[in-house]
C-alpha cells in the first residue's frame, strides 16, 4: 500500500511521512455495529485500524454513521456489537470522561462562563495541575493556535474562526493520545475554512497524534488527510489515501463521491479484456480493473473529465483511444481550461471532458466525438 | 436506548428524583390518599358521606353558588382580558413585556395585602361606595357580598385568561381581518365572522383554567364575602375546623380536587395552560413570536 | 411590494415614525389602561392607609403617622409573626430549591411515560385548591403531631413551592447546550464535575429565580398556615388575618405595604435586569 500524499500544488506535503510515525494512539475498530433500533444499523459492521500518528477522515453523506462512529470512538454511544481498543486495551467499557481522547464540535462548545484561559486550562485542572504548569501549558498551547494574549476573553467575543482555535487549543493541551474532530469547520465560511484546515494540518504535524476526522465535503478530506474511509449507508465502502480513492476507486459509489466522473454502466456480465457499451467497442487494461469481489457480475467504467479528450471526427482520433459520441450540451468557462458537459452515446448520458483554452472554441449543440486511453479508465463494481 | 448519558446513569437521575418525590408523596399524596380514605370508611366502608353532600341541603347550595361565581368572574375576566390579550398582540416587545408583568402582579402580591386593599375599597363608607354615591346611588353595599368577592377574584385571576388568550391570539394572522374588510365586512362583523371563531380555543382554555381556580378561592370569600353566601372552600373549613367532621370535609374535599384536576386536564387539552401556567409561576415573559 | 425606479424627492423631516395601516384604536389603549389601573391601583390603597393615625379601617386616612409602622416593629406580636414567616420561608426556599434543581436535573436526563407523569405529578400543587391540600395537610399533621412546628410549616410549604423550582430550573437547562457536556467530558470531567463546573454555573440564575419565588410562595402563603398555626406558632399572614377577622388591628396596613413593596420590589428586579443587559 502506498502511502504518498496527494496534495494540492503548492500545499506541503505532511511531514510526518508515510502513516505509522509518531506518537499517537492506534485505533482499532473491530466488527462495529450500532443500532438504534431503526429500520438498519447506523454503523454496520465496521472494521477499521488507524495507525498512531495518522490523520484518517471520516468521509460520507449524511447520516452513513461517520459521526455515529466517531460518537462510539468517543464513548458517547455504547457499541451493540464489536471491539473497539486503544493502543491494544479495550474500551467498551471505559466512560468517554476517561479515554483521554480530546474532541473538536462543529459549535465549539467553548463555556461561555469562562474565559479562553479558564476553558483551555479546564482539562489540566480536571487532571489536578499545579497552577503554574497549567498557566505554562496554557500559554504555549495559545501561542501555537496564535492566540497568545487573548486569555482574558469571553468565547462571546471572539469570532468563530477563532473560538474554534480555542476549542483546537482546549483539545490538545492535555496532550491527548488522538483527537476526535466532528465537522468542526462546517460552521465557518470558505475562506476561513481553507485558512483553518491549514492550522488543522500545521498542528497535526507539530503535535503528531492520531487526528480522526469527519467530513463530508470530499475537497476538504482530500487535502487534509493521510488516509479517508469513506462511509455508505452504515458501512465502509473503502479506505485508501485520497490518491488511491481517486484514482483507483473500487465501487461506483466511491468514484461518483469523489470528483466528477464520466459513468457507463456496463450491465450485468463479466468484463473481460474488451466491454461493449452502446454500440461501441472498448479495450480494457486488465490492471484497472478494481478488484472488488462484486465487479464480476455487475460493472461500470468510470474515466475522470481530466482524462478524457474531444476531436471533431472520429478520424482525428489518436491509435489505440476509447471513443465515444458526444454533444455538447454546455461550456463551463475556468480561464485557462473549460469543462465540456456532454451527452454521451445514444442513452445521452451525462459527461464531462476537460480541455485546454487552446484547443478551441466549442459551441453548444456542437457533435464531437470524446475519447480516452484504457489505462485511464477504471472497471468499478457498480 | 443506550446513549451514553452524559450527566451519569440513568439510575442516577432517578436518584435525584427521589427527595422531590419523597415530598411530594409524603406531604401531599399519603394526606389526601388518607383523606379519601377516611372519606370512604367513616363510619364504615360506604359512600354515605358522598351521599349526604347530595342530601344535606347546604353542600348543594354552597357548590351552585360557588359554580356561578366562578362563572361570572370568568365572564369578566374575559371581558376585560381578551381585548388585553389583543392589545399584547398588537404593541411592540418592550410594551408586551410590560402589559405581561403587570398582569401578573397581582398573582405575586401578598395574598393578605391584596384582600385588606380590598376590604378598605369595598366597605361601607369606603372610596368605591362613595363613588357611587356621586353618581346618585346610594348605598351600594359591596363589601359581605358575593360581587364584592368575584371583583376581587377577577383581578387576581386575569393571568390565567389573558396568557392562554395571547399563545391563541398571537397565531392570528391580522391581515385576515384586513381582508375580510376589503371583501366588505364591517369591522364589528369581520371580528365575529373571522377573528372570534379563530380565537375560541384560548377563550376556552383561560374559560375552564380562570373557571376551576375560581372554584378554590378561600381567602377572598372569607374577608370579603359573608357568611350567609359562604364558598365551598369556607363549606369546607368550617366542617374541618368548627365541625370536626372530618370525613364530610375530605369527601367534598375530595370532589372539589377531582373536579379541578379534571378541568384543567381538559383545559390542558384545549391548548396552552401547563405552559401558562409555567409562565405565571415564574414571573418570566417568554415570547411566542 | 415593488419600488418604483425613480423615488420621490426626500422629505425634509426626518423618517421617525410612518402611519401603519392599521393603527391601534385610542379605544383599545384606553381599555387597556383601565385594566392596568384595575390590576395594580387597589392594592396601592394600603400605602397610603399606613400612615393613618385611626384605630379602624376608614378611608381617606385621618392625619399622618409612623405609629403603625413603629407598632409593626416593636409589637412583639407582630415581630414574633416577622420573624416566624422569615425563618420558614427560609428554610423553605433552601429546602425547596436543592429538592427542586434535583428534579429538574434528573427529569431533563429522563424521558418516557414515567418521566412525563412524575413531571405532571410534581405541578400539581400549583393547580390543586388551597383549601383542600390545607385540609388534607393538616388532618394528616394532627395525627403526625407536626401543626404549629416549623418542621411541618417547612415541609408543607416547601411540597408547593416545589413547582415554582422546578418549571424555573427546568427553563434555564433548556437553554443548556447539550454538547457543552460532551466536551466537559471528553476532557476528562466525570459527570460529577461536569455538574459542578458547567452545569450549575449556566443554570445559576434560574436556582437563583427559583429560589426567589419559593421564598415569597412560603412567606405569603396563608391557607395551610391558617390550618397549621398554633397558639405559640404564627406566620406574618396569619397575624394579619386575625388583625382583620378577630381584633381590628390597623398595623395590617404597615404590614400590607411592606410586603407589597418588597415583593414587588423582589419581582421586578430579574426584569429590570435583564432589561439592563439587553442594552449592553
Amino acid at each position: 500500500m502506498t502511502s504518498r500524499r496527494s496534495g494540492e500544488p503548492g500545499r506541503p506535503a505532511s511531514a510526518g511521512g508515510p502513516a505509522g510515525t509518531g506518537q499517537g494512539t492506534r485505533i482499532r475498530l473491530t466488527n462495529v455495529t450500532k443500532d438504534f433500533g431503526h429500520a438498519t444499523p447506523a454503523v454496520d459492521d465496521v472494521s477499521l485500524t488507524v495507525e498512531p500518528g495518522e490523520f484518517m477522515t471520516l468521509l460520507g453523506p449524511s447520516g452513513s454513521g461517520k459521526t455515529t462512529t466517531l460518537n462510539l470512538i468517543a464513548g458517547f454511544e455504547t457499541l451493540t456489537a464489536g471491539e473497539i481498543s486503544l493502543d491494544g486495551a479495550d474500551v467498551g467499557h471505559v466512560p468517554p470522561h476517561r479515554r483521554n481522547l480530546g474532541m473538536l464540535f462543529q459549535n465549539y462548545a467553548l463555556f461561555p462562563h469562562m474565559t479562553v484561559a479558564q476553558n483551555v486550562a479546564y482539562p489540566l485542572r480536571e487532571r489536578r495541575m499545579d497552577r503554574r504548569t497549567i498557566a505554562a501549558r496554557v500559554a504555549d498551547v495559545l501561542a501555537l493556535v496564535q492566540l497568545t494574549g487573548r486569555d482574558g476573553d469571553h468565547p462571546a467575543q471572539l469570532s468563530g474562526g477563532q473560538q474554534q482555535r480555542v476549542a483546537l487549543a482546549r483539545a490538545i493541551v492535555f496532550e491527548p493520545r488522538a483527537l476526535l474532530l466532528d465537522e468542526p469547520l462546517g460552521a465557518l465560511d470558505r475562506n476561513l475554512r481553507s485558512a483553518l484546515q491549514g492550522e488543522i494540518r500545521r498542528i497535526h504535524r507539530e503535535v503528531g497524534s492520531t487526528f480522526v476526522f469527519v467530513t463530508h465535503d470530499q475537497e476538504e478530506a482530500m487535502t487534509l488527510s493521510d488516509r479517508v474511509a469513506l462511509f455508505d449507508n452504515g458501512h465502509i465502502e473503502q479506505v485508501g489515501t485520497p490518491q488511491q480513492l481517486y484514482t483507483e476507486p473500487e465501487t461506483l459509489f466511491t468514484a461518483r463521491f469523489l470528483g466528477d466522473s464520466n459513468v457507463f454502466e456496463l450491465g450485468s456480465g463479466g468484463v473481460g479484456d474488451q466491454a461493449g457499451w452502446d454500440g461501441e467497442r472498448w479495450a480494457v487494461d486488465p490492471d484497472t480493473i478494481a478488484k472488488h469481489p462484486g465487479v464480476t457480475e455487475r460493472a461500470a467504467i468510470v474515466v475522470r473529465p481530466e482524462d478524457v479528450g474531444v476531436v471533431r471526427q472520429r478520424a482525428d482520433l489518436p491509435a489505440g483511444a476509447n471513443a465515444v459520441a458526444a454533444t455538447v450540451r454546455d461550456v463551463e468557462y475556468l480561464g485557462s481550461y473549460r469543462t465540456l458537459l456532454l451527452a454521451l452515446g445514444t442513452p445521452r448520458v451525462p459527461g464531462r471532458a476537460r480541455v485546454s483554452a487552446i484547443q478551441g472554441d466549442y459551441a453548444i449543440g456542437d457533435d464531437l466525438v470524446a475519447w480516452w486511453r484504457p489505462r485511464a479508465q477504471r472497471v468499478v463494481a457498480a | 436506548m443506550s446513549s451514553v448519558r452524559i450527566g451519569g446513569t440513568r439510575w442516577s437521575s432517578w436518584l435525584l428524583l427521589v427527595p422531590a418525590l419523597a415530598l411530594l408523596a409524603g406531604i401531599l399524596l399519603v394526606p389526601l390518599g388518607k383523606t379519601l380514605v377516611n372519606s370512604v370508611s367513616t363510619p364504615d366502608w360506604t359512600l354515605a358521606n358522598y351521599q349526604h353532600l347530595f342530601t344535606d341541603g347546604v353542600t348543594l347550595r354552597v357548590l351552585g353558588r360557588t359554580a356561578r361565581t366562578a362563572a361570572t368572574v370568568t365572564l369578566a375576566a374575559l371581558l376585560l382580558g381578551y381585548p388585553y390579550a389583543y392589545l399584547m398582540t398588537r404593541v411592540g416587545p418592550r410594551a408586551r413585556g410590560i402589559l405581561l408583568i403587570v398582569v401578573l402582579i397581582p398573582f405575586w402580591t401578598s395574598v393578605m395585602a391584596r384582600n385588606f386593599a380590598w376590604i378598605v375599597i369595598l366597605q361601607d363608607g369606603g372610596p368605591v361606595q362613595s363613588l357611587f354615591a356621586l353618581f346618585g346611588a346610594d348605598h351600594v353595599v359591596l363589601y359581605g357580598t358575593t360581587a364584592g368577592v368575584t371583583v376581587a377574584m377577577t383581578q387576581v385571576l386575569l393571568p390565567f385568561m389573558v396568557l392562554p388568550l395571547y399563545s391563541t391570539l398571537g397565531g392570528i394572522d391580522r391581515r385576515l381581518l384586513l381582508a375580510a374588510r376589503g371583501l366588505g365586512s364591517s369591522p364589528t362583523a369581520a371580528f365575529w365572522k373571522v377573528y372570534w371563531p379563530l380565537s375560541r380555543g384560548g377563550v376556552v382554555a383561560g374559560g375552564i383554567l380562570v373557571f376551576t381556580l375560581s372554584l378554590g378561592f378561600y381567602v377572598t370569600p372569607a374577608l370579603l364575602g359573608s357568611p350567609q353566601e359562604s364558598l365551598v372552600a369556607q363549606l369546607l373549613a368550617q366542617r374541618t375546623t368548627i365541625l370536626l367532621d372530618f370525613a364530610a370535609a375530605g369527601a367534598l374535599g375530595v370532589v372539589v380536587l377531582v373536579v379541578t384536576l379534571a378541568l384543567v386536564a381538559w383545559a390542558n387539552r384545549v391548548g396552552g395552560t401547563v405552559s401558562a401556567i409555567g409562565v405565571v409561576a415564574t414571573g418570566q415573559p417568554r415570547e411566542r413570536r | 411590494m415593488t419600488s418604483t425606479v425613480t423615488s420621490p424627492p426626500a422629505r425634509s423631516a426626518p423618517r421617525k415614525r410612518y402611519r401603519e395601516v392599521d393603527p391601534i384604536g385610542w379605544w383599545l389603549k384606553a381599555l387597556g389602561g383601565l385594566v392596568i389601573a384595575f390590576l395594580i391601583l387597589p392594592t396601592l390603597f394600603v400605602i397610603p392607609m399606613s400612615f393613618s393615625t385611626s384605630t379602624t379601617f376608614q378611608f381617606p386616612p385621618t392625619g399622618f403617622s409612623w405609629r403603625l409602622y413603629e407598632n409593626f416593629f416593636t409589637n412583639p406580636v407582630w415581630l414574633d409573626s416577622l420573624g416566624n414567616s422569615f425563618l420558614v420561608a427560609t428554610l423553605t426556599a433552601l429546602l425547596a430549591t436543592t429538592t427542586g434543581t434535583a428534579a429538574a436535573v434528573a427529569l431533563s436526563r429522563l424521558d418516557g411515560r414515567v418521566a412525563r407523569l412524575v413531571r405532571t405529578l410534581l405541578m400539581v400543587p400549583i393547580v390543586a385548591p388551597a383549601i383542600v391540600v390545607a385540609i388534607a395537610v393538616y388532618i394528616a399533621f394532627l395525627g403526625w403531631q407536626l401543626t404549629g412546628t416549623v418542621t411541618g410549616y417547612v415541609l408543607a410549604h416547601t411540597a408547593i413551592a416545589v413547582p415554582y423550582v422546578l418549571v424555573s430550573v427546568t427553563g434555564a437547562l433548556g437553554g443548556l447546550d447539550p454538547r457543552l457536556l460532551k466536551a466537559s467530558a471528553s476532557l476528562g470531567a466525570s459527570p460529577a464535575r461536569t455538574f459542578a463546573r458547567v452545569t450549575i454555573p449556566l443554570i445559576s440564575r434560574g436556582i437563583l429565580t427559583g429560589a426567589i419565588f419559593a421564598f415569597i410562595v412560603s412567606f405569603d402563603e396563608v391557607v395551610i398556615a391558617l390550618f397549621l398555626r398554633s397558639p405559640l406558632f404564627q406566620t406574618m399572614p396569619v397575624q394579619m388575618y386575625n388583625s382583620v377577622t378577630v381584633e381590628i388591628d390597623p398595623t395590617i396596613s404597615a404590614a400590607s405595604s411592606l410586603m407589597v413593596v418588597a415583593v414587588t420590589f423582589i419581582f421586578l428586579l430579574p426584569q429590570l435586569l435583564r432589561g439592563r443587559r439587553r442594552r449592553r
